[in-house]
């Protein structure tokens, strides 16, 4: 009996998971390493440029912000949304764009979907891969922060595992949606509604300068989950409204892992 | 054999024929462009409006934007920037596509048009797109109450002079590259972000350390919002400064068409 | 005789309200080589995706293994070497790194996959191109490379959809070889191609389908002897004269074929109808005779010539 059968056997393959997400990650650095860095590189200039804009020149404009009781300097205020926006963006380019291309392009989950690996590797790992790419980018971002004299202090470092739940959650729904869509004319549609997301949810401005409703609107939205949860570790404000986010963060994760596998399994065999 | 074909009229106005083509290619996507371009600046409005717009009048009030109401300050900028947006999707795309996805250049160069005429034909066809696009906008700045009627009409002539200097360039990167793998994320990220947070969109360049204004002075972004700024609101610019905005304008205007109408007859050519 | 490795019974698939593939049933043994036959559209390559528990079914039974492939899809494909019809390499990765991270798929180790990649990439003839993207492969190289991928687990079932399709002579008679060696080893082997001259080289048995239906079962020999006469007479009159002739003629053998560009007449002994042709004062302006072969099989279950 060969080798693969032994394997297969003993790992206890269900129909969904032969137990091995993580050769996608080996994939995944196979094709980036001969790829090139120019989307990491610009994935963490991103956020370095929006500080950069938005501390020198929103900050004289707007001067020092209030939020709950306590009043900060401008850039300081902006500096952890931004870092929950990179992660976001991060997880989001690889499980939609990507991913879009191996699904309807390269076939390439089709492929692998051929073998013994079952649609719930498939997702694990493309979304692992995802959650990946949004840490770098966070933990560049973090870097040039503290280079800059704006982390509050060493605690912020717990920001960082805030923004990789942040990026698993969009990774994960990112991809579900992604699984929907069979043009790319569809997938503009990711952008509006990025485009209003990113504007609104307060990584630029605390949402209690809008009217009731809209907060209200805002804070059904995931980003904003994200932003207030790098926020409350950034600055060591951990309350119990934390829970809150993570958890909803965690459903996210869950939904967007179960729909996806669903729907690979759907698309591939058929 | 006389087939009817007028080689002479297709000399003449092969271009046209192009954009017509172009133009109706567009119109299947009528209602995404619609949805993009009443989304986008109501969007904006709104985030600005009632979001960073009420921050800033804490702030600073108006006196760094020289009188003039935050939102009506950023509206010039964020008219040319839609232009640019228009330009580049109608100009990059169908460049790219044309000359690789579907090598529809090249059934089209089959017959009597010329590289350069399709060329001009994009170009005249994104600009279309453009005043499309800025004319929405303008009359969702008009319903805001961010500008009067009157002579701020010269906001929708300056934004697409604005989206005219940018798409002759960006014509021209896109017809030269060949291998487009990483051209969407340099340009989006490393082009067209950076642009939009430092030409004096959202604050007066003025206020950014003098190492960060190069990036506006080489702006199309940046050209066609001052230019905007005046036009509407005698924001005080001098008349030295308009006439070299203009000049700057049609500078990148001619030199971007005829590099872009020479690299389309090359690289059909070849 | 042992129960089959295969076992396909009423097997149907349904796309829309097209029925691709129409309630088949055959049996694989272990160590066979089976082929499926068919003219365009005839719901092979449905069939050995269902086979590859890859796409699922409508209704019937599939057990490869004693196993339904719909339900233990990872398991069943453990024992597969799969060849799809059309290439799905990984245009990111170069050869190599294709053939490591299929067997990767596998879960198969590091220390393995290496040794088995220096024998495929000589199996292949890539050694070349070892480290080259597969984007920039020739059509056939692709092709070749598919086939190694598809060694990689050492699989116990090889199922091939058109293996040969794209491939020079010599590559195509390199994979004959490596088929009939692993064959020999006991692999089983099931596969479909448009070639009959390799469907009598390679298959044990074989079933014709048309329409999603099997319309024959049998050796390449057996069906020979049951749908086809010892010899083939091929006469060609030009284009014009071809239907002319074609009343008369029909009279002179068991049966024939109006094709285009010639006629089939089907008999036991081609050179004694080609003197009764003559001695009837008509004179073709080619004549042939051979033996019959699968393509003559084909012909009358489909009506369709192959090789056109
Ligand atoms: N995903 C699909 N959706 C709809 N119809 C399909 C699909 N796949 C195959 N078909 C149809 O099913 C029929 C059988 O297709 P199949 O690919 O099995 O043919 P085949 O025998 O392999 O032909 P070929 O010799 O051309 O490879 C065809 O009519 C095809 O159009
Ligand atoms: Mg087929």
């Amino acid at each position: 009996m060969s080798a693969a059968v032994d394997i297969a056997e003993k790992n206890k393959s269900s129909a969904m998971y032969a137990g091995r997400p993580q050769v996608l990650l080996e994939r995944g650095w196979l094709a980036f390493r001969s790829s090139n860095w120019v989307p990491v590189i610009t994935g963490f200039v991103e956020p370095v440029l929006f500080l950069l804009a938005f501390g020198y020149g929103m900050g004289t404009l707007v001067g020092d912000v209030t939020t709950g009781s306590t009043t900060i300097d401008y850039t300081l205020f902006i500096a952890p949304g931004l870092l929950a926006n990179s992660a976001m963006n991060g997880a989001i380019y690889d499980s939609t764009w990507n991913v879009f291309w191996k699904l309807n392009e390269s076939k390439l989950y089709k492929t692998m979907l051929s073998t013994p690996l079952g649609p719930l590797d498939i997702a694990l790992g493309e979304i692992t891969w995802a959650l990946i790419r949004g840490l770098v980018y966070s933990l560049g971002f973090l870097t040039v922060v503290t280079a800059l004299g704006l982390t509050p202090s060493f605690w912020a470092i717990l920001a960082i595992p805030a923004a990789s739940l942040v990026a698993f959650g969009f990774a994960s729904f990112g991809m579900a949606i992604t699984s929907f869509f069979k043009t790319y004319q569809q997938m503009g549609f990711i952008n509006i509604v990025l485009l209003p997301m990113t504007l609104f949810s307060g990584s630029l401005y605390p949402i209690s300068v809008y009217p009731d409703w809209l907060e209200k609107v805002i804070m059904a939205l995931p980003l904003w989950h994200a932003i207030e949860m790098v926020r409350a570790f950034w600055f060591g404000n951990l309350t119990s409204g934390v829970l809150v986010h993570i958890g909803y963060f965690l459903v996210m994760i869950a939904l967007g892992l179960y729909v996806t596998s669903r729907r690979l399994r759907a698309l591939f065999l058929r | 054999m006389n087939t009817g074909i007028d080689v002479v009229q297709i000399q003449r106005f092969g271009a046209l024929y192009i954009a017509a083509a172009r133009l109706r290619s567009m119109a299947k996507w009528k209602s995404i462009i619609a949805a993009v371009d009443i989304g986008n600046p109501l969007f904006y409005l709104i985030a600005v409006g009632v979001g960073i717009g009420v921050l800033v009048e804490k702030g600073s009030g108006t006196s760094g934007t020289s009188g003039i109401k935050y939102i009506a300050f950023i509206a010039p900028a964020l008219l040319a920037n839609s232009a640019i947006a228009a330009v580049m999707d109608e100009t990059v795309f169908p460049t790219i596509e044309g000359f690789k996805w579907r090598k529809l250049f090249f059934a089209q160069n089959a017959t009597p048009i010329t590289g350069r005429q399709i060329a001009l034909g994009v170009y005249l066809s994104a600009l279309c797109r453009a005043l499309f696009s800025v004319s929405i906008y303008y009359v969702l700045l008009l319903a805001f109450n961010v500008v009067d009627f009157g002579p701020s009409v010269l906001l929708i002539v300056v934004a697409v002079l604005g989206g005219a200097a940018f798409g002759a360039i960006i014509l021209f990167a896109a017809a030269i590259i060949e291998n487009h793998d990483q051209f969407f994320n340099i340009l989006g990220r490393l082009v067209i972000m950076p642009m939009f947070l430092f030409s004096g969109t959202f604050f007066p360049l003025s206020s950014m350390p003098i190492y960060l204004q190069p990036i506006g002075w080489v702006s199309p972004l940046w050209h066609a919002t001052e230019l905007g700024r005046e036009a509407a609101f005698d924001y005080g610019v001098s008349t030295l400064m308009v006439s070299v905005h203009i000049i700057f304008l049609s500078v990148l205007v001619v030199i971007g068409l005829l590099l872009s109408m020479r690299q389309f007859e090359r690289r059909l050519a070849k | 005789m042992s129960k089959p490795l295969i076992s396909v019974r009423g097997l149907t698939k349904v796309f829309g309200d097209f029925t691709a593939v129409d309630g088949i049933d055959f049996d694989v043994a272990k160590g066979e080589s089976f082929g499926l036959l068919g003219p365009n559209g005839a719901g092979k390559s449905t069939t050995m995706r269902i086979l590859a528990a890859t796409s699922t079914r409508t209704s019937g039974t599939v057990e490869i293994l004693d196993k339904d492939p719909e339900k233990f899809g990872p398991l069943v494909r453990a024992h597969l070497g799969i060849v799809p019809q059309e290439d799905n390499l990984d245009g990111e990765l170069t050869v190599t790194e294709n053939l490591y991270i299929y067997g990767r798929y596998f879960g198969l180790s590091k220390k393995f996959i290496k040794a088995k990649i220096e024998e495929l990439l000589e199996f292949a003839q890539l050694e070349e191109k070892r480290d080259v993207k597969v984007q920039a492969l020739s059509g056939g190289m692709k092709r070749r490379l598919t086939i190694a991928r598809g060694l990689v687990s050492e699989p116990d079932i090889l199922l091939l959809d058109e293996p040969t399709t794209g491939l020079d002579p010599q590559a195509r008679h390199i994979l004959w070889d490596r088929l009939f060696r692993l064959k020999e080893q006991g692999v089983t082997l099931v596969l479909t191609t448009h070639f009959m001259d390799e469907a009598e080289q390679l298959c044990d048995r074989l079933v014709v389908m048309d329409k999603g239906a099997i319309m024959a079962e049998g050796s390449p020999q057996g069906l020979i002897k049951e749908y086809s006469s010892k010899e083939v007479l091929e006469v060609r009159f030009g284009s014009d004269r071809n239907k002319e002739v074609a009343p008369q003629l029909a009279q002179m053998c068991e049966r024939m074929e109006t094709l285009p560009d010639r006629l089939l007449m089907y008999t036991e002994d081609g050179e004694k109808l080609l003197e009764q042709i003559a001695a009837a004062k008509m004179h073709p302006t080619t004549s042939l005779v051979r033996r019959s072969s699968l393509e003559d099989v084909f012909l009358r279950l489909t009506g369709r010539t192959l090789i056109e």
